[in-house]
């Protein structure tokens, strides 16, 4: 940030103030400003990662909850069984799949509209982004269920227009995926796409003008001016649309009726909803919550490296 | 992030786990006190076409209000598809808790085993229409011997199928299995926008009287808990015979390996099916669709001709909560509301089964409509493992995982039905 507060004893027009130790901000002065912040995130999260963690070594279901048995330490069980659990690794695999194409989609799709929009009139570019609002808006039970009535097997407009009659969409496991995929893609896309734009009007006029006239051709001024330009952007909404995708749970959940054909379009999100929290194992709930924690701690400590490094302050 | 800073939101941090404790929090069960005044609270199903119901509802708490001065009665509709959270939040704080419960007896022995209800057998005994209840049916509210509820109405399925297209095609209702199947691939083969006989991946509830059919049962009791017996050789013969309805000459895989009940019900009354297990619940939404007046009902057949095919007793029982501080006046109201003369007002005005065997028999001779459901039940019904670990398997989507691989090849039936055994095993043994 380059807008910090000048130092007291700086900014007087007048004659200088020789610095007084009762306006000297006190060396404990940071902590005292940061106590607000301290007082409300802490029993915000930490209190309740704390309970997460703390039940993952339980054996805690619904009769330990409601105090007809008593709650027993069981160290790290809950992780030994799902560590050893076949399937875990399996729909850890597909969640890890699923939201790496959703991540590149969102970001394709984001930025192709997000340079559309510069290179459009005035009216076009409204339209489009209040179409792009209103997707954005739709809350996602809301829009997963508009699809599933779109691409309904029989009923469905999709399969009317397309002539495909009868097809379901979600028999296949990877047909399920795409449709869920773009889904995700459609909710999501516009956030990049704002973003992008943003970022690619706050471009000097300037530099491109530089650029044209050096030769360059639109695509490569786009590579090597526009994207160099807005690469901290870019790093954010990649890290936002990673913890994002890979923790879907809604439209999965709709679109699929709870994970697919005999689970074969289940995500970590929804896996840990089926076994652990609608099946009242709330010990193996929680360990998988602590491991998509750890998983997704680790993005976050990538992104902020990622953004020090990039030059930005933190 | 400093030395300093660490320190202090170390500090910050054991204040916190020191007022709040180093255990997650759990309710404590208070023996509670017989209060014979004050408010009653009680917690029924929400339904969709709710307002018949509350009225029926209404009517006994102006009864039993007239009947005990000083008394009011709080009746709360709670949603059917969140009913477990509410549940849960009532049993883990009882002092937002009702007294008088209304709960599907799939979830019974989740509810006791959470120490969340209370066993009212004397109470049953103690009253003269106890002995009303057949033992089908009290089996599906006992567990250990001991009594949690009085059954307020049950739902049985059925077969439903289309008089029109079965005299088009010269067929007659089947009377066994084999018949079912024919007709049911008759109708695919004449009409291919039709199936014959809608069934689904997801439709645990008509699988299973093909496995009761068969000799088959899902789990069998061991001592004093479960073990899985889906994968024994009957068990698998029947979850075959089902299984195999979910093929092109009947109902493709394409579209009806995710099949839920509900979309079988959407299906046969839209006229898109031949043939459904439906429940006699379900009589209003085949009404209401295209097919009304163009519908009959049989029992489901078994293997062997002319039997009948065990159906599955789902239906509601009236419990008290354990933690109750009012339990006299529960009791009053509970033998009240789940009483001969409020069931049969219940059916009337929910077409709601009673569950007292009385009041089905008056029942019987002015409703020709429910005598292929008297008949499934006088056949014998069954009922889910009454152990805490079904709603575990129920929630994790053991039984239609296992069908959805058998019908999309993903498995063998032999490879599925162990699969699903071991899931079961587990759930079990928790």
């Amino acid at each position: 940030m380059t807008t910090a507060v000048p130092a007291l004893g700086e900014t007087g027009t007048g004659p200088a103030r020789s610095p007084s130790p009762r306006v000297r901000p006190g060396r404990r002065t940071p902590f005292w400003l940061l106590l607000p912040a301290v007082l409300v995130l802490v029993p915000l999260f930490a209190y309740p990662i704390y309970q997460l963690g703390l039940i993952s070594v339980l054996d805690f279901r619904q009769a330990q909850v409601s105090g007809g048995q008593p709650t027993r330490f069981v160290g790290f069980d809950n992780y030994a069984a799902l560590l050893h659990d076949g399937r875990f690794w399996s729909v850890l695999l597909a969640t890890v799949g699923f939201a790496a194409a959703c991540v590149l989609a969102t970001l394709a799709v984001g930025a192709a509209f997000a340079v559309l929009l510069t290179r459009v009139g005035r009216w076009p570019r409204l339209a489009l982004s209040l179409a792009a609002m209103a997707a954005w808006a739709a809350p996602a039970v809301t829009g997963s269920t508009v699809w599933m009535f779109l691409f309904d097997a029989n009923l469905g407009l999709v399969n009317q227009v397309l002539g495909l009659d009868g097809f379901n969409w979600t028999y296949g496991r990877y047909t399920t995926f795409a449709l869920v995929g773009a889904a995700v893609v459609w909710h999501s896309f516009p956030f990049v796409m704002i973003t992008l734009y943003a970022g690619i009007a706050a471009i000097p006029d300037g530099v491109l003008e530089a650029a044209e006239l050096d030769g360059a051709s639109g695509w490569q001024s786009f590579r090597r001016v526009v994207v160099p330009m807005l690469r901290p952007l870019i790093t954010i909404v990649v890290i936002q649309s990673i913890i994002w995708d890979f923790k879907i749970f809604t439209q999965i959940y709709v679109m699929t009726g709870g994970g697919g054909i005999a689970g074969q379009n289940l995500t970590l999100n929804v896996y840990a909803y089926q076994q652990a929290f609608a099946a009242s194992e709330y010990g193996l709930g929680s360990a998988i919550g602590v491991v998509m924690m750890v998983i997704l701690l680790a993005v976050t400590l990538l992104y902020l490296r990622v953004l020090r490094r990039g030059g930005e302050p933190l | 992030m400093n030395a300093r800073l660490a320190a202090f939101l170390a500090a910050l941090t054991a204040t916190g786990l020191l007022v709040t404790g180093c255990a997650p929090s759990v309710s404590s069960n208070s023996d509670g006190a017989d209060e014979k005044s004050g408010t009653l609270r009680v917690w029924l199903f929400d339904e969709p076409n709710r307002a018949p119901k509350e009225q029926v509802v209404n009517e006994a708490v102006a009864e039993f209000t007239a009947a005990h001065p000083g008394v009011t009665v709080d009746v709360g509709y709670i949603p059917v598809a969140t009913r477990a959270e509410k549940f849960k939040g009532a049993f883990n704080d009882p002092a937002s808790a009702p007294d008088v419960v209304e709960y599907g007896n799939t979830d019974l022995p989740e509810y006791v085993a959470a120490g969340g209800l209370a066993e009212i057998g004397s109470d049953v005994a103690a009253w003269s229409e106890g002995a009303d209840i057949s033992s089908d049916l009290r089996a599906s509210a006992t567990i250990d011997g001991k009594l949690y509820g009085v059954p307020w109405y049950v739902g049985i399925r059925a077969l439903y199928y289309r008089t029109d297209v079965f005299t088009e095609l010269g067929l007659a209702p089947p009377t066994s299995r084999d018949q079912l199947v024919a007709a049911a691939r008759r109708i695919r083969a004449a009409k291919p926008e039709m199936f014959g006989l809608a069934v689904g991946g997801k439709y645990t509830y008509a699988a299973m009287p093909f496995l009761w059919d068969a000799g088959g049962d899902l789990a069998v009791k061991q001592g004093s808990g479960y073990v899985p017996a889906i994968n024994s050789a009957a068990s698998r013969a029947g979850v075959e015979a089902y299984t195999d309805l979910i093929a092109p000459d009947n109902c493709p895989p394409q579209q009806c390996a995710d099949l839920t009940g509900g979309k079988t019900v959407e299906l046969f009354a839209s006229g898109k099916a031949g043939m459904g297990i439906l429940g006699n619940f379900n009589r209003g939404a085949v009404e209401a669709g295209a097919v009304k007046g163009r519908y009959a009902v049989v029992p489901l057949p078994g293997a062997k001709a002319g039997t009948i095919a065990p159906a599955f007793a789902g239906g509601n029982n009236l419990g008290i909560m354990r933690n109750t501080k009012r339990r006299t006046l529960a009791v009053d109201f509970l033998r009240l509301l789940g009483g001969k003369k409020y069931q049969q007002k219940m059916y009337a005005a929910m077409g709601n089964l009673p569950g007292l065997t009385s009041a089905r028999t008056e029942l019987a001779a002015s409703e020709p409509f429910l005598k292929p459901f008297f008949d499934t039940m006088a056949a014998g019904t069954r009922f889910v493992p009454l152990d805490p670990g079904w709603g575990k398997i129920d929630a994790q989507a053991v039984i239609p995982t296992m069908l959805e691989k058998i019908v999309t090849g993903k498995a063998s039936v032999d490879q599925a039905t162990d699969e699903a055994a071991a899931a079961m095993q587990t759930a079990f043994r928790r």
